[in-house]
């Protein structure tokens, strides 16, 4: 059955043999994709991730937007209208946005650098599994970028009443965005899957 | 982006008696694992199912919820203004035209396709694929396909007004401006979207196809 896989979004079983490095293989039926190769998929990933970890805590850690009114300015963070919305009583809310924009994208790079780590150094790790099954489980969860037009749309709306100063936090935050993004199409999923493969067969 | 060169003949997984993992795509011969129930992958250790579990009956229910959050989402306040002892509470229609007379379209624009028009058309769409299932429908496979990838990608832009909301009580509540609160509908907007989310995830498009290899089946034992 080596190199035989079914499309999973029609089923059709067709043969995918060993891509060249950076295409790509679509089902002939449906057109869904079936398998990217990716080209230095682990160092790659390896080094989004990282950049990925790094820009997180500066998006977290500094002020995010200021408010400017007359000589007074007030600096919110990320996560202070996450806080606002669970004091006044809208926890349900306030933790969706917490798990869309701070957990989910958290997880996925500590996730990820686990795993590449992992097949970097040749051992599977406690769990290594799990782990990498559930970072494809979080992937539609993560939506940083819509968080991006949300405070464009509030900036536009703010604009009447005061100020909005943007801080350093929006533009690691923006970088985050992309650096994820890249991390996620930059690992390949079936090469993760075979080294683990070939790990577990050999040490059986 | 190419094609994969075709050499085995058109024959799909469920045909061939193979369950293809969802999470590793490894393809699976469930005899080789033992019981019927509880198949686990032996790359990547996930439950096997050949098509997602009751597919159907799951996305009914998270639509008809979804239908049934979409109207307090729209009718309730999804915010409350309270400026000098003035309160104001605006639902996603009074800010979107509250948008248009002040000139702001491009915004107008942005809050009423991604709230709004988004959130209902995905409605509309996981209905209709579902009715096309159930109906054994060939018609346009591969277009109804690419409409399924569609409704699955868009759906977190409806988010946006949330966050929308949550950068204002941010904001204008420091400000000391004015306060600023979520209201109900808020709740029910989070909910139209989380529900239909998951319906979209629960839906089986390998089911679409179905009707075709029965037909086809049908055809050649005949
Ligand atoms: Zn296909
Ligand atoms: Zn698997």
């Amino acid at each position: 059955m080596s190199g035989l896989i079914a499309c999973h979004e029609c089923d059709l079983m067709q043969r995918v043999g060993t891509l060249p490095e950076g295409s790509t293989a679509t089902c002939v039926r449906c057109g869904a994709i079936l398998h990217k190769r990716k080209p230095n998929s682990i160092e790659r990933t390896l080094a989004f991730a990282l950049s990925g970890l790094i820009l997180f805590g500066v998006t977290n850690a500094f002020p995010f937007l200021s408010l400017k009114i007359g000589a007074q300015v007030q600096e919110t963070k990320l996560i202070t209208g996450i806080l606002e919305l669970h004091k006044s009583g809208m926890s349900e809310i306030a933790f969706l946005v917490f798990f869309t924009t701070i957990l989910v994208p958290f997880l996925q790079l500590t996730g990820i650098l686990y795993v590449v780590l992992s097949v970097r150094f040749g051992r599977l790790y406690p769990k290594f599994r799990r782990v990498f099954r559930y970072i494809n489980l979080l992937q539609p969860w993560g939506m940083m970028e819509v968080f991006m037009l949300g405070i464009l749309v509030s900036i536009v709306k703010l604009a009447k009443m005061a100020k909005i100063i943007p801080g350093i936090s929006i533009f690691a935050f923006f970088a985050l965005i992309v650096v994820i993004a890249a991390a996620i199409s930059s690992l390949d999923m079936h090469l993760v899957w075979e080294k683990c493969d070939q790990y577990r067969k050999k040490h059986r | 982006m190419r094609p994969v060169p075709q050499k085995t003949p058109i024959i799909t997984a469920r045909q061939a008696s193979l369950i293809s993992c969802h999470s590793c795509h490894l393809l699976c011969k469930p005899t080789a694992l033992g019981s019927n129930h509880g198949l686990v992958c032996p790359r990547c250790g996930a439950k096997l199912h050949s098509r997602k579990v009751n597919s159907l009956k799951r996305t009914w229910a998270l639509i008809l919820a979804a239908f049934i959050f979409y109207i307090p989402a729209n009718l309730l306040p999804i915010t409350t203004v309270i400026s000098l002892g003035k309160a104001q509470s605006d639902t996603i229609m009074s800010g979107v035209i509250y948008f248009i007379h002040t000139g702001m379209w491009p915004i107008a624009l942005v809050i009423f396709v991604a709230s709004v028009f988004v959130p209902f058309l995905k409605l509309i769409i996981l209905t209709y694929l579902l009715i096309t299932v159930q109906r054994r429908s060939t018609w346009r496979l591969k277009d109804r396909t690419r409409l399924y990838r569609i409704t699955e990608a868009v759906g977190r832009w409806s988010m946006v007004d949330i966050y929308v909301v949550t950068i204002l009580v941010a904001l204008v509540n420091l400000g000391a401006l004015a306060t600023i609160s979520a209201g109900p509908g808020a709740i029910f907007f989070a909910a139209v979207v989380v529900t239909t989310m998951f319906a979209a995830m629960s839906f089986d498009p390998r089911l679409m196809w179905d009707a075709k290899e029965s037909l086809n089946g049908r055809i050649q034992h005949t």
